[in-house]
């Protein structure tokens, strides 16, 4: 199952096209490529620049400051897991040395079949039960172990 | 026809709300029952989430928390009758709790069904903005000003002067940006507004749009919260089309038009010069001051930039006039505050509340101490940017100047409870790890200071020559304080040095040697 489309300048191109008109256009387009291919490769700096008129060294600036662009497609599921104040408050460091264990990966990477990608998160908004975790765009709170394993079970299934 | 509400809120959902939804449809089909389920905003009440209501003629009647695995027999049981049970708290709004809020801002949180235009305006929607259009730009701009509203993100700027600054500058293209940018550890009060009452930030900012003749806004959405980008888009699409946003907004002449914008992940994009610049699609760095954005804002142009809770305040200031408002709270704090109970503790949710109760009230009473059993040692107040109160400051009320005057802040609102298991060296650190990593590095202070700060304080806890490393960490704390750009890094120190004065045991150093030197 693929679920990022390969990368091609052409399509790009079109994605860039569909968003350039906007104000502030920058962020929309990264967000648009990096939906369809999973990541926003240094190939697409230099259509972006070209497409608004900016420096490609100001595209550059932009995917390298926001944390949530990659440079390359993550596993075929990402699990966040929280680790702001409040869910330190309820426990969750030894939920992350748990599933990075269980992983066998370090927070940022991928686990070798490509299945998991580990992040960390800072905040959710779910801090009246936390700990808190995103698995892709599904939220969890309220985990203890127990619950975590089941996440990630389902991560990796 | 029996109606349940089972939340859509992601908080609930977090918790089990779908699986209990689909639960519920599949019983009623087994068993021919007719059912209509809503899907609210959550009341706030989590440790009850998922909380199913039924309506019944004495009033909505909730169970909770209610996992899926329990509906048949909860069903059995007579929930649809909304008969007694174990999981029963009685009429929702009947439970202390609930009642014994203020709720001005949430007053629709939890009630209504988010997505429906209809059940918004059924339960006092758009009755603000109907006052709005006969008071005028002007009188709309008295109104908050009597209100004593103040900016309810952190900063704590009064409403009313930034919306006077912007309304007296030439009439331009002006904005209404909407910092929906809501990162601080414990606070969650913006989400469940933009999910459980999205139509009320709506109105708040085509309220804002027609004091200050601007036509056009952004939500600048934070991309952690996908739930509500989806209840926010579905909102907008169905004001527009029911004219409450175009060209001639409610047939009044007045344009006003909005989008969401979605951010991505830069804690700093909170700061509003810093969401300025990346809603222009640049890197989220921080500008200096002046000039305010109410001058030279978004595009150059005169730009209000407030916070959700502040802009979806405005609707029931409108709706009940300013003086209402401002007869709750105390002091230069006026109306309520949504706190937010997060962390260690055993009734976390968002509590609307006049200011002036304490932060002792707030944790043990309402908050239920804490969720493990264990004491409560420290409570961070205002996110990852707030100060630590140990116990002996739990009468603090909660204010804007009581905090100040503590070395504190009420920032956004949120109160994150630690049991006495915490090591406040290692929470001073995470401050300074945190800063480092989400500073947008345009100044010296914050983008090396945090760096060394987690260096320093390391050298504390080793023991590496202690007495000197900790004059060290209080004069880099009073750099950062003193010499940067915004309040990431110039509010980084008061977690640091809280976490220091009041718990110097932590840190292997002596009480007394800090307070001799105060």
């Amino acid at each position: 199952m693929q679920k990022y489309e390969k990368w091609t300048s052409e399509r790009a191109i079109e994605i860039i096209a569909q968003h350039q008109d906007q104000k502030g256009a920058t962020l929309p387009i990264l967000h648009a490529l990096q939906e369809v291919f999973g990541c926003v490769p240094l190939e697409a700096e230099p259509l972006i620049a070209d497409a608004l008129n900016i420096t490609r060294a100001e595209v550059h600036g932009c995917v390298t400051f926001y944390h949530d662009y990659r440079r390359e497609p993550p596993g075929r599921r990402v699990l966040k897991i929280c680790l702001a104040e409040s869910c330190q408050a309820a426990g969750v460091r030894a939920l992350e040395k748990r599933a990075k264990e269980k992983l066998g990966v370090e927070m940022g990477g991928t686990t070798a079949d490509a299945r998991v990608t580990l992040e960390p998160v800072y905040c959710l908004g779910l801090c009246h039960s936390s700990p808190a975790a995103m698995l892709d765009k599904d939220v969890y709170a309220g985990l203890d172990e127990e619950r975590l394993d089941e996440l990630l079970k389902e991560a990796q299934a | 026809m029996i109606r349940i509400y089972i939340s859509r809120d992601s908080g609930a959902l977090a918790l089990g709300a779908e699986a209990v939804v689909k639960r519920f449809e599949k019983a009623a089909e087994e068993r021919g029952l007719d059912i209509e389920i809503v899907r609210n905003g959550s009341r706030g009440m989590y440790w009850l989430e998922p909380l199913v209501e039924v309506e019944t003629d004495q009033g909505r009647v909730g169970y909770g928390p209610v996992r899926a695995s329990k509906v048949d027999d909860l069903i059995e049981a007579g929930i649809l009758e909304g008969k007694p049970h174990e999981k029963c708290i009685g009429v929702v709004e009947e439970y202390p709790w609930f009642k014994n809020q203020t709720r001005l801002t949430f007053a629709r949180v939890g009630t209504t069904d988010p997505r429906s235009l209809e059940d918004y305006k059924a339960h006092g929607g758009y009755a603000g903005l109907k006052k709005a259009l006969e008071a005028g730009p002007d009188g709309i701009i008295e109104e908050v000003l009597t209100s004593g509203l103040r900016g309810r993100g952190g900063a704590g700027f009064p409403t009313g002067i930034k919306w006077r600054t912007v309304a007296d500058t030439p009439p331009q293209q002006k904005y209404i940006v909407c910092n929906a940018d809501e990162g601080d550890s414990g606070t969650f009060a913006d989400r469940m507004i933009m999910e459980g009452d999205p139509f009320v930030l709506i109105e708040g900012m085509t309220i804002a749009g027609i004091a200050v003749g601007a036509t056009y806004g952004y939500i600048y959405l934070r991309s952690e919260y996908p739930h509500s980008s989806v209840a926010l888009r579905a909102a907008i699409d169905a004001a527009r089309e029911a004219g409450l946003l175009g060209d001639n907004v409610a047939g009044s002449g007045f344009a006003f038009d909005m989008e969401v914008r979605d951010g991505a992940g830069a804690y700093v994009c909170g700061e509003e010069t810093s969401l300025l610049d990346s809603l222009e699609g640049k890197r989220g760095e921080v500008r200096a001051k002046p000039p305010l954005p109410a001058h030279i804002g978004l595009f150059g142009q005169p730009t209000i930039i407030n916070n959700v809770i502040s802009l979806a305040t405005v609707p029931i200031i409108m709706d009940k006039g300013g003086e209402f408002y401002r007869d709750f709270g105390m002091g230069k704090s006026r109306g309520t505050m949504p706190i937010q109970l997060a962390g260690n503790i055993k009734h976390g949710g968002l509590y609307e509340t006049a200011f002036g109760v304490t932060l002792g009230q707030l944790v043990d009473d309402i908050g239920g101490g804490t969720y493990s059993g264990r004491p409560v040692r420290a409570v961070q107040v205002g996110g990852p940017l707030g100060a630590y109160f140990p116990r002996e400051l739990f009468d603090t009320p909660f204010d804007y100047e009581a905090f100040a005057a503590r070395d504190g802040l009420i920032g956004h609102g949120g109160i994150v409870v630690f049991d006495d298991t915490v090591d406040m060296a290692k929470q001073a650190h995470f401050a300074m790890e945190f800063c480092a990593i989400e500073s947008c590095g345009k100044c010296t202070p914050c983008r090396i200071g945090s760096a060394r700060g987690m260096e320093v304080i390391d050298r504390i806890v080793a023991n590496e020559n202690r007495a000197e490393n900790l004059e060290i960490l209080e004069d880099l704390c009073n750099t950062m304080k003193l010499g940067s750009l915004c309040a990431l890094g110039g509010f980084a120190p008061y977690p640091v040095m809280s976490a220091l004065t009041h718990f110097p045991e932590d840190f292997g150093a002596d009480k007394k040697r800090l307070e001799a030197a105060e």
